[in-house]
């Protein structure tokens, strides 16, 4: 029985360049896999070959047993998975309401995700939800960015970097999120360069250099040491 | 009293110019594409009204009414046909493709129709006029000016006020991103394209009916829709409607102090406006 998001042997080129090299992982339903690595490791390619975005070179993905690796992204957001991604990409030319429903684009019928409850998560949206939504502060553009994926419901949420430039106060304010995001059933693939966030929130944590995983386990299994050296690529003797 | 009647005549006229430019505005708006061929399709359109007319015996309104699907469906064949495949970082390959298009569009119509001037026959409505305070306005270029505002209300309403509108302009601002709330961005394009033959059809509908035609009168057509889309400002509908008038009441101007300057006197107002206001009157905030 394969987890509900399995990733074998996935390589990613662009150009000659191979950003990933073999990388395996399995997330199962309601999980949080946090994954860590130095700024170039591939984590962001992994996440856009996961969704689609960007082109496999081989090994598979497959979601509830069904494979999608290379298939267009709309197909695979449609089949469960959501991306918040790196920088928040919000649309400028659409409110944040707008561009929350616009995360429904593609959903028939209805889940538990819909504006209303996305404004009980971060109550701040709902009062500026006529505002352009690149108008508003980057953490508010990040709960714009997290609620317009949750509104496809998906069964798996990748995150790109939620903490990228925010303040250590905000950050905290929008993993406060997470535990009802969890408790919608939703599984999350995190990537987080905030390694003490990270350990915190995560059931696993996969740590990643050069295109590799280099250091695998629960937070409460490893050790800062071999965190540090799966990191920065040192190795004790 | 005679300025007053110009200036209302050229504001008519220009009516009929941004019907021209909507289709080409709302295109580019959403794809950064500059279709060539719109003023060709425009007068493709007409000829399709006029064989609709012939064969139905239907008179051009009603027979424009049924071009309306085939030409959505024409343009929603074209775009996913065609130009999804050339649509790119490049701009060159969409502007020789719509160009050889432009050409192909001109050389079948004259295959089919021959090179004789053509006019949809209105019957009695196109001598019909109505007095309007000190002036008097002819039915059709009212009925033409009226079409151009509603056509700009329908699209501004569908662009900001519906689902389908939130994704034109999600997948004009950032196509990637838009794929992973499940856009298929070249569906969209595919039916942008369609409503834009839909406008050019109504389009169509009034150059039809205003004075003859035949198959070459389509590069023109686009120019001034052309000139219109950027007067108004790239991507910006009122604009391109306020380009259309711009444009319309230029001519006018110059044609009543002589009527070989009408022509001339629409393309030194675009100079002007792009002298005085080098991204248009209304320029969107961001591109
Ligand atoms: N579009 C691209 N073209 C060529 N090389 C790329 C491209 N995007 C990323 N790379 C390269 O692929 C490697 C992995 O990049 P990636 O963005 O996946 O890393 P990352 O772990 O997300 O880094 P960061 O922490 O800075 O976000 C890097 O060496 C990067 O230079
Ligand atoms: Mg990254």
């Amino acid at each position: 029985m394969s987890a509900l998001l399995q990733v074998s042997g996935l390589t990613a080129h662009y150009g000659d360049f191979q950003a990933l090299f073999g990388v395996d992982l399995a997330l199962e339903p309601g999980e949080v896999l946090a994954i860590i690595g130095a700024n170039g490791a591939g984590k962001t390619t992994l996440m856009r070959a996961i969704t689609g975005i960007a082109r496999v070179s081989g090994g598979t993905i497959t979601l509830a047993g069904a494979p999608i690796s290379g298939r267009p992204a709309p197909d695979i957001l449609r089949a469960g998975i959501a991306m918040v991604p790196e920088g928040r990409r919000l649309f400028p030319s659409l409110t944040v309401e707008e561009n929350l429903k616009i995360g429904a684009h593609a959903r028939r019928g209805s889940g538990f995700w819909d504006l209303e409850r996305i404004f009980a998560l971060f109550p701040v949206l709902k009062e500026r939800r006529a505002h352009p939504g690149t108008a508003l502060s980057g953490g508010q553009q990040q709960m714009v960015a997290i609620g317009r994926a949750l509104m496809s419901n998906p069964s798996v949420l990748l995150c790109d970097e939620l903490s990228l430039g925010l303040a250590p106060v905000v950050i905290r304010e929008i993993y406060a999120a997470f535990p009802m995001i969890r408790d919608s059933g939703t599984a999350l693939l995190v990537v987080e360069q905030d390694i003490g966030q990270a350990l915190k929130m995560a059931d696993q944590v996969h740590c990643m250099m050069e295109g590799r995983i280099r250091l695998s386990g629960r937070p409460q299994d490893l050790s800062r040491e071999a965190i540090h050296d799966a990191y920065f690529g040192v190795s004790h003797g | 009293m005679i300025w007053l009647d110009t200036l209302v005549q050229g504001l008519l006229l220009g009516g009929l110019y941004a019907l021209f430019a909507a289709g080409l505005s709302l295109v580019f708006g959403i794809m950064r594409l500059v279709n060539l061929a719109h003023g060709d399709l425009i007068v493709l359109g007409a000829y399709l009204i006029l064989g609709i007319g012939t064969a139905t015996g239907l008179n051009p309104f009603l027979a424009a009414l049924l071009a309306l699907p085939v030409m959505f469906a024409l343009g929603m064949a074209l775009q996913a046909g065609l130009l999804n495949r050339v649509l790119g970082e490049d701009i060159l390959p969409p502007l020789l493709v719509t160009f050889g298009l432009s050409v192909v569009i001109q050389n079948g119509l004259l295959t089919a129709f021959s090179a004789d001037s053509r006019k949809l026959p209105l019957g009695p409505v196109e001598a019909a006029s109505v007095p309007l305070g000190p002036v008097t306005i002819g039915t059709m270029p009212l009925l033409t000016f009226g079409s151009a505002i509603l056509v700009i209300l329908a699209l501004n309403w569908l662009f900001y006020r519906t689902a389908l509108g939130r994704a034109f302009r999600a997948t004009s601002d950032d196509p990637v991103t838009a794929q992973l709330m499940g856009i298929r961005p070249q569906r969209i394009f595919a039916v942008a394209t369609g409503i834009a033959l839909v406008v050019a059809t109504i389009a169509a509908l009034y150059l039809g009916a205003r004075a003859n035609f035949d198959p070459s009168i389509g590069p023109a057509r686009l120019l001034y829709a052309f000139e219109a889309v950027i007067i108004g400002g790239l991507g910006s509908l009122w604009g391109t409607l306020a380009g259309g008038l711009v444009i319309g009441v230029a001519q006018a101007f110059g044609a009543a102090l002589n009527p070989e300057w009408q022509i001339l006197a629409g393309h030194i107002a675009f100079v002007l406006v792009l002298l005085l206001r080098p991204r248009g009157l209304f320029p969107r905030a961001l591109d």
